[in-house]
């Protein structure tokens, strides 16, 4: 049996880590709020965006064109990764990490032989990830999630569009966890570019939301039509990628706060056995002076 | 006249207005009550909101606007008060 003071002191050990995991999780619960908050206020920007293209697109006979629809043979690759920065959010990061390595290995083996498959990583865990490993990374925009807004998030997309249009890559995939609720997650490997045409028909961003048929209006476009479309086009990507970042974020730290929760369950269950390891064992001291008290008085009363 | 401007981060500004001036792709604007409905690419530029006594300026970036049925709607990657 532990000694008394070793048991004392894991005791103090335990709960001190059990206030932290619960001071953790409700971090982790506020800064959910946070990006919840966020994402819902982007909301209404997003859903008009694509209301106006979708207008335009149905509208138009002219069939949309934009240079970030250009299919290319698939040479180059750019796989763009949303992590966290901090660990501690249970097998959140692990598992895109996982989504990320197999979608370069299934869909692109070939241009993965041959280091052509560059991993953008936002966030650093995937970032410490994917330099360790010796893996093609860019890592210019691995830590603007401490101070996420749309302002970082669209220069990064920016260079990923312009990289793009200078050929740069030919395929640009996005991976992330999106937020189901505080407990799931689910990951995403979806295609950031180029667009496919029957997704800049319904963009993604609304695709949850129900879009009611207005009467049809009897649009002036200027400057026209097509050249609004191409206009718009990169700003659903951003919205796009703006997106992905914040589900990704929302998932991190619902994941982080499921995990601590867990953590200071586990804290409480192990308090309580070491409490009862620590009663039983102050009650066998005791019993044990008890009895060498009364054998001792009983050696003195005998041998007088 | 009802104006929204929209960024992706908040929104900018919302409210009743007499008129908006705004830098279109191919010149610079102004939408008062009962324009025709108009969906028009905007440049980086000068906002000018008219509230009737007071003004206010916002610089956008790069952006478009929607105006129909007397509702006028401007979606702005960035939008900052002046």
């Amino acid at each position: 049996m532990p000694s008394l003071k070793e048991v004392r002191s894991r005791i103090t050990s335990v709960s001190s880590t059990q206030q932290i995991t619960k001071a953790m999780k409700m971090v982790a619960a506020a800064k959910l709020r946070k990006a919840q908050d966020r994402s819902m206020q982007m909301r209404p920007y997003a859903k008009k965006l694509s209301d106006i293209l979708k207008n335009i697109v149905t509208n138009s006979e002219q069939a949309a064109s934009s240079e970030y629809m250009d299919e290319r043979p698939t040479a180059k690759v750019l796989i763009i990764i949303a992590t966290s920065d901090r660990g501690l959010c249970g097998g959140f990061n692990s598992n895109a990490i996982k989504a990320a390595v197999n979608a370069a290995k299934e869909k692109y083996a070939s241009q993965l032989e041959a280091g052509n498959v560059t991993f953008m990583c936002i966030g650093k865990k995937g970032r410490d990830f994917f330099l360790k490993r010796n893996y093609k990374v860019d890592a210019e925009y691995a830590e603007i999630l401490a101070k996420l807004s749309f302002e970082v998030a669209r220069n990064a997309a920016e260079k990923v569009m312009l990289a793009f249009k200078n050929k740069e890559y030919d395929v640009v995939e996005l991976v992330y966890n999106e937020f189901k609720n505080v407990a799931t997650q689910v990951i995403q490997v979806e295609r950031f570019l180029p667009i496919s045409l029957n997704l800049s028909a319904q963009p993604q961003s609304t695709s949850k939301l129900d879009l009611k048929k207005d009467e049809p209006t009897d649009y002036v476009f200027e400057p026209d039509q097509a050249e609004i479309v191409t206009q718009l086009l990169p700003k659903t990507l951003k919205i796009q990628f703006y997106k992905a970042l914040l589900e990704s974020n929302a998932s991190e730290n619902g994941a982080r706060m499921s995990a601590m929760d867990k953590a200071t369950e586990n804290a409480g269950e192990l308090l309580k056995e070491l409490k009862l390891t620590y009663n039983r064992t102050r009650q066998a001291a005791i019993t044990k002076e008890i009895l060498e008290i009364v054998g001792g008085a009983e050696a003195l009363a005998s041998g007088a | 006249m009802y104006l929204e401007i929209v960024t992706p981060d908040q929104k900018v500004f919302a409210g009743d207005i007499v008129g908006v001036q705004v830098p279109g792709s191919k010149g610079s604007f102004e939408v008062l009550e009962n324009h025709a409905a108009l969906v028009s690419t905007l440049e980086n530029g000068n906002v000018r909101v008219n509230e009737g006594k007071t003004s206010q300026n916002f610089l956008i970036d790069s952006g478009v606007i929607e105006v129909k049925n007397n509702k006028v709607i401007i979606l702005a990657e960035s939008a900052k008060k002046q």
